[in-house]
């Protein structure tokens, strides 16, 4: 027999501790499925089918109202992979213009992605398309169309600071819950940044589906529906006229334009060359276009008006000046020599030949080499400071007050800080204390480490047209309704250089331009009658080939009204390309036409992409 | 020969055997619903999980016959190799292993893929019940409990290696094997109510956890004491004081928190329960309410080292495994659509095959760890509770047979039979209803999956041997 056991007692334990925990689950089980009956109103909601409204998405303006950017129909073929039967392919696929392949494949995928979900199959389908489906549509079960809105461009301009709109991504989808597969989404440009305002908010509507997931009516008659809300209008701030202009003047160039009306910071246009046809990467052309777009070694797709950054080469001088002026290491009468070109201790920095002495406005006119090294060197080496790395933080300083050395905030994505270096930067280069103001000399004509986007080029002269202050740049000018656009555009940016400082330098700009001939104005070339242009030459040393054309210039000398920053990848001299361009952007704004159609033609002509490709 | 194979035979339980083909064929019911399409209508489509699932029930079958066939002696005597056996298969899977969802805890065989963790529990089974029914060992002897520990925590360990932690759990089901050896009750509600504390102080509000821990500490010294008076003195100075302390900061207008007053007035409470403790020499009483003081230190420091120590990915982790993180799309997914798919059964369910929920894939692993969400929605309150109660009965049936051994070697295998099956049992229903977060262990004879059916069932048949056998060895 078995043995006294003073622990058998412990069985009814055990037995109870089960038997209570079966009870709890039961308990439990009558609420979930007797008691709270929220649990099949959720499983209603996996029994609904929910289909989504798409809203159009708002337009886009240019800055006088003209209508850039629309919508039109379109359908998508959507197919609901647990619903489809089998079905006639042939008849199918010649109404929709697909192969067999294409349609097996698509299935499969969307099979993949979801039995029960719908997917797109076809993507926009014409509208002639589209009717005759609808016709058939009764033979084809798990198929159903569904209506969209694709972007239709009544100009075809600006396509970098547009954009374009593309399918979401997974990651994407994954992040926002607000799109689904098959959605559109902005991807670049102004399609990007404003993409909450122009998508609007989709609607949807709901059905009620059976266990075989098919539609059997409007969910409580459509009570639970929301309508779609339409996307917001945007008016961009740029001018179509003068964007169509620009691109048409870049045509067979590779570079960019941009231009700012200083009093806003508005961009009155931004090309860059070479571009593309927006209406391009619209609907089913867009897998034909696309690949050839990023495969394209100009590459296109790029904007290089705020993703490429170029020394900025003479140019730069007048920053220079300013500086100078401001830390009152020079004078507006101070005077250099020209040798011609500035020799130092192991340094020797070429210059043309042209009169010498020159003061500070000629020196500015002539673009003199020695005269700005002489003026950095005195900014540098300014006894003011204990060391070269107080002077150059203090130099560096001004110059972040430019807005360069960081990214501008212009509402386009992907913008570019440039580049700024700073004391660690050369301290790694060099050694510690191991570099001089003699080191950095070829800072002082704009060339070196130092790296500017055409933007900022364009926003350093509209900060010196409005004598010493700027607004952050930006591309849309308004939204529809009463969504104003970011308030950081309204704010105004005051630099480091006092305003009293630009007068001298603004004459030496308007020299540089409308100086009497033999003084040795660098762009007489840009001088337009009847309009006071201010501007300055630059020319970026390329290690890869032939110098950059580069020009900044603003205009009207009094009151300006547009500030622009050209350049033209291996134009050779700033003179050359940059100046007459600038200048044909200047007058076709100021005035609406041009008088000097042969510079017109001249520079539209110049073909600077394939002869270079032949070499 | 013959003649005493037929009498082993006349001497299984064959009510439980019923009640085991019963469960075996309702849970192939249930995986045939939950992946019962429309085109695919035929029982024996191989390409199908419920036709794999068919086919592991027929070899089941003959695992059963195979278990009842050998002799008790057998398993008496190679206890320990099984068990080394096992424990070195856990080491081969970590090293050979195929790694599935993220854990290496397959062993390819041929077509075939084996879980070795599944058979482990048998193993180890039988393994503690040898062990344990040598002549005068108890557990209340130190070394004994350690090497007993061990026996446990060793699989265990190898299992969490893996990882997979729901299998590893699942050894803690041989406490109750224990407890019914004798192990001593205040280890066994020390540790559990520790590791019950843990989890309830991230999952719960404190306020409740600690409310809970002094109605439990009053019940306990009830059970203890048995002095209803004391006890009652004791609840009204705690009372008292607390509703002075709150009384107070109400005077006072300070913003005393609320964790403060419950804190000062356990505090105060306990000094004024001293005297008394002196006078009835209350020892235990003093034990059990220094236990609540740290009980409550413990859960502000869990709490504390939860939301100050770890780091914000560690945090998450651990809310995804107590199921806390409410997110319907993302961790709590499962369980969410598990209890959408269970309360849409409603009372009386929407009939076979015809649960909407359970079928496209709304609910994720829905014929392995969440079957029970098919038996909900296809039968409803109706069928769940019905389910529930026949499997409790089997359970207790299994308690019986267990609880009549003649030998502590049958016993103790046949309460880890019970243990385990209970453990999957509630923990697997309780995971699908939200009562316990998802660790992901199997329904025992529902769930698809050839290792865990084959490995219960070997399980049960083993100990039915045992049962028929009783009256002829005893060890
Ligand atoms: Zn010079």
């Amino acid at each position: 027999m078995k043995d006294y056991d003073q622990y058998e007692v412990r069985k009814y334990v055990i037995g109870g501790l089960v038997l209570l925990s079966a009870f709890i689950v039961i308990i439990k089980l009558f609420v979930i499925q007797v008691v709270d009956k929220s649990y099949q109103l959720s499983a209603s909601n996996n029994v609904l089918r929910y289909i989504p409204q798409y809203p159009a998405r708002g337009l886009i303006f240019d800055r006088n109202h003209k209508l850039i950017v629309s919508n039109e129909a379109a359908y998508d073929l959507m197919v609901i992979p647990s619903q489809v039967t089998a079905f006639d392919t042939t008849e199918f696929c010649n109404i929709l213009g697909v192969t067999t392949e294409e349609v097996e494949n698509g299935i499969r995928k969307a099979a993949d992605y979801s039995e029960l979900k719908a997917s797109v199959l076809v993507k926009q389908l014409s509208a002639r398309t589209y009717a005759r489906f609808s016709e058939k549509m009764f033979k084809f079960p798990g198929f159903y169309v569904q209506p969209r809105t694709i972007r239709y461009y009544n100009y075809f301009v600006a396509p970098h600071m547009l954009g374009y709109v593309g399918e979401v991504t997974e990651s994407i989808i994954k992040k926002d819950p607000y799109y689904n597969m098959g959605d559109y989404i902005g991807v670049s440009g102004i399609e990007k940044t404003y993409e909450k305002v122009l998508r609007g908010e989709k609607g949807v509507n709901i059905y009620l589906v059976d266990v075989h997931n098919r539609i059997k009516g409007a969910y409580k008659n459509g009570r639970y529906d929301t309508a779609a809300v339409v996307g917001k209008n945007l008016v961009a701030s740029f001018d179509k006229d003068l964007q169509e202009y620009g691109e048409y003047l870049m045509h067979n160039k590779v570079g960019s334009i941009v231009a700012i009306e200083p009093a806003t910071g508005e961009v009155l246009c931004m090309v860059s060359s070479p571009g593309y046809n927006p209406s391009l990467l619209v609907g089913r052309d867009r897998t034909k276009y696309f690949p050839a777009l990023i495969k394209d070694t100009l590459k296109p797709l790029f904007n290089r008006a705020v993703m490429a950054s170029y020394p900025p080469g003479s140019t730069f001088k007048v920053v220079n000046a300013l500086i100078g002026l401001q830390e009152r290491v020079i004078f507006p009468s101070s005077t250099y020599g020209c040798a011609p070109g500035y020799y130092a201790p192991g340094v020797y920095v070429g210059c043309h030949i042209h009169r010498t002495p020159l003061n500070l406005k000629g020196a500015i006119q002539n673009s003199c080499n020695a005269y700005f090294c002489h003026v950095f060197r005195n900014i540098l080496d300014n006894p003011h400071y204990p060391s070269i790395y107080q002077s150059f933080e203090s130099w560096r300083h001004y110059l972040e007050s430019f807005g360069l050395g960081h990214r501008l905030g212009i509402d386009l994505p992907n913008e570019l800080s440039g580049f700024l270096p700073d004391t660690s930067y050369y301290d790694r280069y060099y050694h510690k204390n191991g570099w001089s103001s003699l080191t950095l000399i070829s800072m002082a004509i704009g060339q070196g480490e130092l790296g500017l986007t055409p933007l900022q080029m364009a926003n350093l002269a509209a900060t010196i047209a409005n004598r010493g202050y700027f607004y952050t740049p930006h591309v849309v000018k308004a939204i529809e309704g009463n969504l104003t656009i970011d308030p950081a555009f309204r704010l105004k940016h005051k630099v480091a250089v006092d305003s009293s400082n630009f007068r001298i330098v603004i004459d030496g700009m308007d020299l540089v331009v409308n100086g009497e001939p033999g003084t040795g104005s660098t762009a007489r070339i840009a001088r337009i009658d009847g309009i006071r242009v201010c501007g300055k030459t630059g020319t970026a040393q390329n290690p890869h080939g032939k110098d950059h054309s580069i020009f900044m210039a603003f205009a009207p000398k009094d009151n300006p009204k547009i500030a622009v920053s050209v350049y033209v990848e291996n134009g050779g001299f700033g003179s050359t390309y940059a100046a007459p361009i600038a200048s044909l952007i200047i007058e076709k704004y100021l005035r609406g036409k041009i008088t000097r159609k042969w510079l017109e033609e001249r520079m539209r002509n110049t073909d600077l992409i394939h002869g270079l490709q032949k070499k | 020969m013959d003649y005493k194979r037929s009498n082993i035979l006349g001497r299984i339980d064959w009510l439980t055997v019923i009640m085991y083909l019963a469960l075996v064929f309702f849970g192939f019911a249930n995986i045939y619903s939950s992946a019962y399409r429309e085109n695919h209508p035929q029982i024996f489509d191989f390409s199908q999980r419920y036709g794999k699932q068919f086919v592991w029930i027929i070899a089941a079958l003959f695992l059963a016959i195979l278990g009842v066939m050998i002799n008790t002696r057998f398993y008496y005597f190679f206890a320990w190799p099984i068990y080394i056996l096992s424990i070195l298969s856990l080491i081969a899977v970590l090293m050979i292993g195929a790694t599935i969802h993220g854990s290496r805890s397959w062993i390819p065989l041929g077509p075939f893929h084996i879980q070795p963790a599944e058979f482990a529990k048998v193993a180890t089974a039988l393994a503690l019940a040898k062990y344990m029914s040598y002549y005068n060992r108890t557990l209340s002897q130190f070394k004994t409990l350690l090497n007993v520990s061990l026996m446990i925590f060793l699989p265990a360990a190898l299992i969490m290696l893996q990882p997979d932690m729901g299998s590893t759990m699942v050894y803690s089901a041989f406490i109750l094997v224990l407890y019914r050896e004798g192990l001593p009750t205040s280890i066994l509600i020390v540790g559990f109510l520790f590791a019950l504390l843990f989890i309830l102080t991230l999952v719960l509000d404190k306020t409740i956890v600690i409310a809970g821990l002094l109605i439990l500490t009053v019940i306990l010294h009830l059970f203890i004491e048995k002095k209803m008076k004391i006890t009652l003195k004791a609840v009204i100075v705690l009372l008292l004081t607390g509703t002075f302390l709150w009384g107070v900061s109400r005077l006072l207008h300070r913003n005393f928190s609320f964790y403060n007053i419950i804190f000062f007035s356990l505090l105060a409470g306990g000094l004024a329960f001293i005297p008394f403790l002196y006078r009835y020499k209350l020892k235990r009483s003093a034990i059990l309410y220094l236990i609540l003081i740290g009980s409550v230190f413990f859960a502000f420091s869990v709490n504390y080292v939860f939301n100050n120590v770890l780091e914000e990915h560690q945090r998450k982790r651990i809310n995804i495994v107590l199921g806390i993180e409410s997110d319907p799309y993302g961790s709590g997914y499962n369980v969410n659509q598990s209890k959408i798919a269970i309360g849409s059964g409603g009372f009386t369910g929407k009939g076979f095959l015809h649960g909407t929920q359970t079928k496209f894939n709304f609910v994720p692993e829905q014929s392995t760890d969440f079957i029970f969400c098919t038996v909900g929605e296809e039968w409803g309150f109706v069928g769940t509770f019905t389910m529930i109660a026949f499997y409790v009965f089997f359970l207790l049936r299994i308690l019986f047979l267990a609880e009549r051994q003649r030998s502590s070697f049958n016993r103790i295998y046949g309460y880890s039979v019970f243990s385990l099956l209970a453990f999957h049992f509630l923990i697997n229903i309780g995971m699908t209803i939200g009562l316990f977060p998802v660790i992901g262990i199997p329904l025992p004879f529902f769930s698809y999956g050839g290792s865990s059916l084959w490995a219960f069932t070997i399980l049960l048949f083993i100990f039915l041997r045992m049962d028929a056998e009783r009256m002829e060895i005893a060890f």
